[in-house]
């Protein structure tokens, strides 16, 4: 059973968690193109490989916070706030 | 080779040492008139209407692996066409109907068992939208059954239905029709008969990236096996659609999740239909080979792994032994998942993408196997035409601007 970090209660089991999905995802402004709106809406980039992703600690603290994780090795590269930014290794292509 | 019962015969005189490859291994020629990435199902069956259709049989299935090695040797081989709206009916349906010429039309058994699919309702609201499922094949004219608890209980004794059952099972629906298809046979009968019209397949052939011309369009592939031009290009390869479109230089809605399976050890013929509790999560049927062959869920988090977690197969179990408790004795032989193309709508994607002369067929999630035949005849229609199939108008990728999505999330079996 993978097992996810969550920063106030530590290491628990992921049927404890719900995933969210894609993280950092910001809406359009109301005057945007359809296009740029089902882009928002429903394309994603979902790589093979480290995803930013958001994920609730449902049946815990109930909190929301956000991860890297490896979409084939399942692996967590980095844990940070709902709020905060992804550490810079992620984000510049490490793994 | 034809196959026939004198063939085998024949081959019985000859202790079974005359038999042919069923399909040859070419080496890539440089160029082709069409290139469809993905050696499973959809792509091979693609190949084969190619050629059998249109008379296009310059073709390669260019695949990573092996053929069928992804999803198509990776689901729970059900086929059935119990959708919730017309587009959906209508495409899912053609396919169902071309599997039950299949055999005949490859000459080649896919062991088509019709032996019917059962919904089980476990509450009164499960009762009114299963009435309402049916009713709504109806309207799309195809045959559904509404049956009573006491009907479900003549159709398959394993189920407890006793007063302290668990899951007490209130009624269900049945699509006769519905049923099993062997699934390495539907990809191999695929592969043999699009080989025999001149097709090339191409294993272990991996597509690194995509050629392009003056105007940005695609003019072929870069592969491991090296460059193959290509008039046409066409992406069949369900979980990894995100990753070719990423090489092609455009983006999908699809999220890619991992679905695992698992069979019991072997025992003797004992459940005859496909019995389905999308309440409780427990999709089982009996393979030929006695086995019995559990759906599980999806693991509710992207992922390429193709092996599924334990939480989920702990669930699927547990609901599954809840329904047939005469399975608690039985021994699970092996658990696997396949990675899926999840998208919002529940509905496929087959048509134009926004890079010219590439063409896609993704997005069936959790129910590709079923729509093999429909998948492949409408992709070599827009392939060898440029213009969509009347079947796959509704489902194109623009669906997802102008927010006409189909949504068949209800009828697709696994919870999303």
């Amino acid at each position: 059973m993978m097992q996810l970090p969550c920063p106030w209660c530590g290491d628990r089991d992921e049927n404890e968690f719900l995933c969210g999905g894609t993280t950092h995802l910001s809406r359009p402004d109301l005057q945007s193109s359809d296009g740029a709106w089902g882009q928002y809406l429903f394309f994603r980039d979902n790589p093979k490989g480290a995803h930013l992703e958001r994920w609730r600690h449902t049946y815990g603290c109930g909190r929301w916070f956000n991860i890297a994780r490896h979409t084939v090795t399942h692996e967590i590269l980095a844990v940070y706030a709902i709020d905060g930014t992804p550490p810079a290794a992620v984000v510049n292509g490490a793994p | 080779m034809r196959y026939s019962a004198l063939a085998l015969l024949r081959g019985a005189l000859a202790a079974h040492r005359n038999w042919t490859p069923a399909w040859r291994s070419p080496e890539p020629k440089a160029a082709y008139d069409i290139a469809i990435i993905g050696g499973g199902g959809h792509g091979l069956a693609a190949a084969y209407y190619l050629a059998r259709n249109h008379g296009i049989t310059n073709v390669a299935v260019v695949e990573r692996g092996w053929l069928g090695g992804g999803n198509t040797g990776r689901n729970t081989t059900v086929v059935r066409s119990n959708y919730l709206y017309p587009e959906s009916a209508r495409l899912y349906d053609f396919s169902l109907k071309l599997y039950e010429g299949l055999s005949r039309e490859l000459n080649y058994n896919v062991m088509l068992s019709q032996r019917g699919h059962v919904m089980l309702a476990h509450s009164r609201h499960d009762l009114e939208s299963l009435a309402r499922w049916a009713n709504a094949m109806y309207m799309n004219g195809i045959e559904a059954e509404l049956v009573s608890r006491e009907q479900v209980g003549e159709l398959i004794p394993a189920i407890d239905m006793s007063p302290a059952a668990r899951y007490p099972v209130l009624g269900g629906f049945m699509q006769r029709r519905g049923g099993t298809a062997r699934h390495d046979a539907v990809a191999w009968g695929y592969a043999r008969a699009a080989d025999a019209l001149g097709v090339d397949i191409l294993q272990n052939c991996e597509v690194h990236g995509f050629l392009k011309g003056a105007s940005g369009e695609v003019t072929g592939v870069e592969t491991s096996r090296g460059r193959i031009a290509a008039r046409r290009v066409a992406i069949a390869v369900a979980g990894h659609s995100s990753v070719l479109a990423k090489l092609a230089g455009f983006r999908l809605p699809v999220t890619s999740y991992a679905l695992q399976a698992m069979v019991t050890e072997p025992l003797k013929p004992y459940l005859d239909k496909v019995v389905i509790s999308p309440g409780t999560g427990a999709y089982v049927s009996q393979s030929d080979k006695g086995e019995m062959v559990i759906g599980g869920g999806l693991d509710l988090f992207p992922s390429y792994a193709q092996r599924g977690s334990f939480a989920v197969l702990q669930g699927v179990v547990a609901a599954t032994l809840a329904i047939f408790p005469s399975f608690s004795r039985l021994r699970l032989m092996r658990q696997w998942a396949g990675i899926v193309d999840v998208v919002h709508d529940s509905s496929p994607i087959i048509g134009a993408t926004p890079i010219p002369e590439l063409y896609i067929n993704c997005g069936w999630g959790t129910g590709g196997f079923k729509a093999i035949p429909a998948g492949g005849w409408t992709l070599a229609h827009v392939l060898a035409t440029g213009r969509n199939h009347e079947l796959a108008e509704p489902f194109q990728l623009e669906r997802f601007i102008s927010g006409r999505l189909i949504d068949e999330a209800a009828a697709s079996g696994i919870a999303h």
